[in-house]
């Protein structure tokens, strides 16, 4: 039992973290709940005007682009986070493995992941460019097209474009979050499980696998909830563009260029409650399983 | 008589420097961004310039590259009500959206002042008879095309109705592509953003299809004309014009252009002057024209209509003063120098007759009614919705170009979005 002098102390020792996490958290956060109740711009030009849930009815019921941009976030999120995983997990098993230079390779898998978004998205988008691109160049001459294709500009290849930037990016988070689990696991299991006669795949599935569960939960989370606020490669490759507006972009546009600050935070809510959705069922699904081993 | 003359010297310098004295007050200018070419380097020099000359101070404020940027920039010292920036450079979109913070320049420009100036500009910056802001530079879509290769495929003239530039493309197009594998008949902006609806109001509004929302703010835009001229578009896509030009800004249309990839393209001044630069492809093949007609009784030219303005912030503290740095960068002089150093268009009449300015920019001298002329976006009449209104406009025209929607459904759908935004 704490004394009453150490509760104090404790309440004393915690205060500032709480003022600091309640001023730059708690409180732009309850802002954005505020006026999303209020028919507002962001310059106040005129004073803001309660509507109550008006907002939020427009959103559900009416909203068609929002409705878009959701249906594109979801897709981004599902392919690109799938493909990560899949490819992550390839990876950071080789890598895992011993060979000569695993050293370098292990760094030079890094180097998407070091690379800012902003810089590698324009780089994409020249490589992409239907008619200079490197990869329209390369495609055509081995033959792999038949001419050259405009990937940024037909809305039916713009989003999927955006997705293998985005794998091309973060398949190297993944391999290293997922490579940090592989490490973790004791090599001995492995040896009894050959003295049994187990062959490589039915290791995977019953040894490497479960085991990884934990982290490979950990990088899913982090993952999903970074593509579901997938903002900067659809910005700096396309702009805004029905076929690839996801729902930050859509909140910057309300926000910033529609100066639309009560519908803006409407949307911002939105997405906080789509995470928490996402949060929720990992936690049930696959978080339940992990915690108790 | 010689004391006298002393006196009156004296008392002369006295005035003077007590006037200079009174006046020495320092006006905060935020202005072209000094991270892209010359403009803001320029703007500054000039602005310390008249500092200098009238013995106040000038600080100046950079401000970001991109123009959304900057607005959202701007509109948090609006907002604020900060007196802490005196003078804005503004996009000539922004007036409905400024008017709130601006002074009314009427009050520190004389009728005959503000005459010397493009009419449709002033109009345009003028919001329920205010005159929110001076026009800075201006500028306009225009049409570059290959001087050598019209020759070559035999067309004496650059089009002048979007039937003839189609026929005249195609042509070349053929005939180019049996050496240049990548060579397109036409390229233009067509990627959705603010871009995009520069380009389709031209297209829409020389074919007699209206300005999108007239100037008492009804929508126009659903009409046959409209509908008509999108078509016409949709038809180049993949035909004169390559297929990612859906993706296009101005700057991969004049990469194309000025690669030697294109024979025509429509873009704003700025590509004249890099066109003719040394290292380019094209230098001393191309030329610029007005933008073609539509077809029918209905079709005119059109240019739509951009540029920067000045505009005095309502929460200065010495607008007067701060109106005196404005009526100083948008003088003949300061104009001048920017035509003749940096190639960008004066916004007064006169000097596109100007020798020295001529003698820099040739063009300049035919294109003066194309200028005069030039379309302004609906920005008047929709007020601080506009880039609302734009971006619905954008996204129909996106639509039915790359053939997501059909014209008529796209622009169907976009009037009654727009009217709804405007209600």
């Amino acid at each position: 039992m704490l004394t009453l002098r150490q509760t104090r102390l404790a309440w004393i020792l915690v205060i500032p973290t709480l003022l600091v996490v309640a001023f730059v958290a708690g409180y732009p956060l309850a802002q954005v709940f505020y006026y999303s109740f209020f028919k507002a711009d962001i310059a106040f030009v005129d004073q803001p005007k309660f509507i109550g849930l008006q907002n939020y009815i427009y959103l559900i019921t009416q909203d068609s682009d929002f409705r878009g941009a959701l249906w594109n976030t979801l897709r981004f999120t599902f392919v690109s986070v799938f493909l990560e995983t899949v490819l992550g997990l390839a990876i950071a098993l080789i890598i895992n493995s011993n060979f000569a230079g695993r050293g370098i390779v292990r760094t030079a898998i890094l180097i998407p992941w070091a690379i800012p978004t902003v810089v590698s998205a324009q780089m994409w988008k020249w490589m992409l460019n239907d008619i200079y691109g490197v990869i329209n160049v390369i495609g055509v001459n081995l033959h792999l097209f038949s001419q050259k294709i405009a990937f940024l500009a037909n809305p039916h290849t713009v989003l999927w474009a955006m997705v293998a930037v985005d794998v091309w990016k973060t398949t190297p988070f993944m391999a290293l979050l997922l490579l940090a689990g592989l490490q973790l696991i004791p090599a001995d299991i492995y040896e009894a499980a050959d003295i049994d006669g187990a062959n490589r795949w039915q290791q995977f599935w019953t040894l490497t696998l479960p085991l990884l569960t934990p982290a490979l939960v950990v990088a899913l989370i982090f993952r999903t909830l970074d593509a579901l606020r997938v903002f900067d490669v659809i910005f700096v490759m396309v702009g805004v563009n029905t076929a690839t507006r996801s729902l930050a972009i859509y909140n910057r546009q309300t926000l910033i260029d529609f100066q639309d600050l009560g519908y803006g935070s409407t949307i911002s809510v939105a997405i906080l409650v789509l995470i928490f959705i996402f949060v929720l069922v990992y936690m049930r699904l696959v978080g339940g399983p992990s915690r108790e081993n | 008589m010689k004391s006298k003359w002393l006196a009156g010297a004296l008392a002369l310098t006295l005035a003077v420097g007590g006037a200079s004295l009174a006046q020495g007050v320092t006006i905060r200018l935020a202005g072209d961004s000094t991270a892209v070419g010359e403009g803001g380097r320029w703007m500054k020099a000039k602005a310390e310039e008249w500092a200098q000359k009238t013995g106040n101070k000038v600080e100046y404020i950079d401000s970001p590259a991109d123009t959304n940027d900057r607005l959202a920039l701007y509109q948090q010292y609006w907002a604020a009500k900060s007196p802490d920036v005196d003078v804005y450079m503004i996009d000539v979109i922004w007036p409905g959206i400024v008017a709130p913070h601006a002074a009314d320049l009427n009050q520190f420009f004389s009728k005959e002042e503000i005459a010397q100036f493009f009419p449709r500009i002033i109009e345009n910056n003028t919001i329920k008879g205010k005159l929110t802001s001076m026009p800075f530079f201006t500028d306009a879509g225009l049409l570059y095309y290959r001087t050598d290769l019209l020759q070559k495929y035999g067309f004496k003239a650059p089009p002048k109705t979007w039937t003839e530039l189609s026929q005249q493309a195609q042509k070349i197009q053929a005939g180019e592509r049996a050496t240049n594998k990548d060579f397109w008949g036409f390229v233009f902006q067509g990627k959705a953003y603010e871009g995009l609806t520069c380009d389709a109001l031209e297209w829409i509004y020389s074919n007699g299809g209206g300005t999108i929302v007239d100037p008492e703010g009804k929508v126009t835009l659903n009409n046959a004309n409209a509908i008509a001229a999108l078509n016409m578009v949709k038809g180049w896509i993949g035909k004169i014009a390559p297929p990612g030009v859906t993706s296009y800004a101005e700057e991969e249309a004049r990469n194309a252009f000025q690669a030697g990839n294109a024979a025509f393209m429509r873009n704003w001044p700025y590509a004249y002057s890099l066109g003719q630069s040394e290292g380019s492809a094209v230098k001393g093949k191309f030329a610029v024209t007005v933008l073609p007609k539509g077809a029918g009784s209905e079709g005119r030219n059109a240019a739509t209509l951009g540029g920067w303005q000045l505009m005095v912030s309502a929460y200065s503290k010495n607008q007067k003063v701060a109106a005196e740095l404005v009526k100083y960068l948008t003088s003949v002089e300061v104009q001048k120098d920017n035509a003749v150093s940096l190639s960008r268009l004066p916004t007064r009449p006169a000097l596109y007759n100007d020798k020295d300015v001529l003698a820099k920019n040739p063009w300049f001298k035919d294109l003066l009614p194309v200028f005069q002329n030039a379309v302004s976006r609906p920005s008047g009449p929709a007020g601080s919705k506009y880039n609302q209104v734009s971006e619905t406009f954008w996204t129909a025209v996106h639509d039915s170009i790359t053939g997501t929607a059909s014209a008529a459904q796209a622009v169907r759908d976009a009037a009654a979005k727009i009217t709804r935004i405007l209600r």
